[in-house]
């Protein structure tokens, strides 16, 4: 069995942000390997373990997302490769859709992409859904537990979160899946897991090599600018008499 | 200007996004078409026209019974192919989300999600979307031509008022999948019953770790009950496992926008302010005067939230006669 996970690096959700008069981002920190991606890492080292499956670790960007990919490494997973191209800046969900999809085909004998719940950057998970359309494979979003995956009959089970509740699906392999943060507790490198990931070689893969134009990835939607939110007038009124507080909130009009 | 919903019906009603998404609709084009699909769907079409759609395309089949992705993405797809739609829009919840994708890759077309601000600049959408955990916005614009798709947040646009004299033509469409070529099967289904969904809450009465157990949670959920809103929590709660994950708000959480968010026992880390900051009214409730979510609260009390939130919910009683 062979499984691919695909992660990026994300500012830390700790880290101060600030919007410049020309509308980009500042961010105060370095990047993070994604919080909802250490799941899917974790997950795809779990299936390694049990089926004895390869794991392929991918990342879309520039060398920042390194770290991501290094971090795969250090804690299991057998190969990593960044796709990029200059033709990918300003990508949007479709263009990295296209390219992921590609790279996964590239593999060739990949069973189960595996993806964090969301991409806090782009605040979006449409990519994952988008990936599994260009594969032609089923997509099972928001899974809070793999329950059975059965490689040689080719049929994955999950419990997957959505608004209406809990459903438990099965579904054909080649799948797709997003994770949720409670599928798993995050396993974090060993000093001897990173020093091998220091070494270990990090292909690029180009447009070229996943038989991509430029033309096909070109953005079908764009960040024109950031913005900061707008500021929230005046500043707590403490109220100490419980009477008062149901009061003001009777005047807003909000209950 | 056509512009196509996607009606999302749970028990044979949409859900109040859905009706948001119309007034939007609305507001973008000159002919709104609602797309219901399902099983016993003759509800929803009624509620679709009442809100604010000139035509419906419903889709009544047993493989549509409940949203899956592969046969509704083919049915959404075909039917933007045949009818050629300038926008396509609808709820970002996890089946909105799922679909719009999926739609607008078979399409080619430009998609922007979970947008809180949507308007067209010439006969392209832009809109103003909260990224980073809510730190910052986000304004961005579909480029390409075709068909464009959005998905909407909850609570971000005003629902229209229901007209129940509206009608309009209803056209039939078949579902673009057999069933046996549908890989997905729902073997089964945990309800997340009749409680309030946390994203369509227009009330929200949350704790945290300051709540101290599970049975800490009872004066919440009793003062919710008062107000007829739902029970949110602090991530520290749940992963002390005090309460289930479906009512964690926050970065890893849900991202909730109601009217009231009230706030009792939790700190206000910058991980729960992601998911709440958009409360139009926040109350928080801390013995620590120095919180931080007191810097966010348009009131605050400063105290031990046992003692303040029955006293809290008796005022609540007697002035709304419950
Ligand atoms: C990647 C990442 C993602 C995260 N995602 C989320 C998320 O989605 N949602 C989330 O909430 N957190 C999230 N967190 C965690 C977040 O950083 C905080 O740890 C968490 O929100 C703290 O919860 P709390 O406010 O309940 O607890 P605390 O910070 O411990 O605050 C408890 C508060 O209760 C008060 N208190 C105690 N007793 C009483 C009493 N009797 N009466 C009144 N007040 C009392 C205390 O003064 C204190 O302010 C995330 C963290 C990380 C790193
Ligand atoms: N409209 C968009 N949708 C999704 N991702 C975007 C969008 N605009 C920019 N990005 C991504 O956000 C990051 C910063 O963009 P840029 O500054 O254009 O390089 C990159 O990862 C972009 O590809």
């Amino acid at each position: 069995m062979h499984v691919a996970v695909i992660t990026n690096c994300t500012p830390d959700t700790a880290a101060d942000v600030a919007v410049d008069a020309g509308g980009n981002l500042k961010v105060d920190d370095k990047l993070v390997v994604n919080p909802w991606d250490e799941y899917a890492i974790t997950e795809a080292i779990l299936l390694k373990e049990a089926h004895n499956a390869q794991v392929s670790i991918l990342t879309l960007g520039g060398p920042e997302h390194e770290e991501a990919l290094k971090h795969g490494l250090a804690i299991g997973c057998d190969q990593a490769i960044r796709i990029w191209d200059d033709a990918l800046q300003g990508w949007d969900s479709l263009a990295f859709a296209k390219a992921v999809a590609a790279a996964i085909g590239k593999l060739g004998d990949v069973d189960l992409v595996l993806f964090g719940k969301e991409l806090p950057d782009i605040a979006s998970d449409a990519h994952i859904f988008q990936t599994a359309r260009k594969l032609g494979w089923t997509p099972l979003g928001f899974v809070a537990k793999i329950e059975a995956l059965d490689p040689a009959a080719g049929t994955i089970r999950v419990k997957r979160q959505v608004e209406s509740g809990t459903e438990t699906v099965t579904s054909r392999l080649p799948a797709v899946i997003s994770v949720l943060k409670d599928i798993n507790e995050p396993k974090y490198p060993t000093f001897i897991g990173i020093r091998k990931a220091a070494k270990a070689s990090m292909p690029v893969w180009s447009l070229a090599d996943l038989g991509l134009d430029a033309a096909a990835v070109a953005p079908k939607a764009k960040r024109l600018a950031y913005q900061d939110l707008p500021k929230r007038e005046g500043a707590v009124e403490m109220i100490d008499d419980p009477a008062l507080l149901v009061d003001k909130l009777l005047e807003e009009k909000v209950i | 200007m056509s512009v196509f919903v996607w009606i999302e019906v749970h028990d044979g009603q949409p859900i109040p996004a859905s009706f948001e998404a119309l007034g939007l609709a609305r507001q973008l084009g000159d002919r709104v078409t609602g797309l219901v699909f399902g099983q016993g769907i003759d509800d929803a079409v009624k509620a679709a026209f009442a809100h604010g759609a000139d035509a419906v395309i419903k889709a009544d089949d047993a493989s549509l019974a409940r949203y899956r992705f592969e046969p509704y993405v083919a049915l959404l797809a075909g039917l933007v192919q045949e009818h050629n739609p300038a926008i396509v829009l609808a709820a970002a919840t996890t089946s909105g989300r799922e679909l719009l994708a999926g739609a607008a890759a078979d399409v080619e077309g430009g998609l922007l999600t979970d947008v809180t601000e949507l308007s067209l600049d010439g006969d392209k959408l832009k809109a103003v979307r909260p990224v980073l955990g809510g730190k910052v916005l986000s304004v961005e614009t579909v480029t390409a031509g075709g068909p464009q798709f959005a998905t909407l947040r909850s609570r971000a646009f005003p629902q229209p008022e229901p007209d129940a004299s509206r009608s309009g033509d209803v056209i039939d469409a078949a579902p673009a999948l057999a069933e046996d070529a549908i890989a997905a099967k729902v073997e089964s289904i945990e309800s997340a019953g009749g409680q309030i969904s946390l994203t369509d809450a227009t009330i929200i009465v949350a704790g945290g770790r300051g709540v101290g157990g599970p049975e800490g949670f009872a004066p919440i959920k009793e003062l919710a009950e008062t107000l007829g809103g739902a029970v949110g929590a602090s991530r520290a709660a749940v992963d002390a496992g005090w309460i289930p994950y479906e009512h964690q708000v926050g970065q890893t959480g849900k991202v909730v926008s109601p009217d009231l968010y009230i706030a009792a026992g939790i700190s206000g880390a910058i991980q729960h302010q992601a998911g709440m900051r958009t409360a139009k009214v926040i109350v928080a409730i801390n013995k620590d005067a120095d919180a931080p979510i007191f810097k966010l609260a348009r009131y605050g009390m400063a105290g031990d939230l046992f003692d303040i939130l029955p006293r809290l919910n008796e005022e609540f009683r007697k002035k709304l006669n419950k």
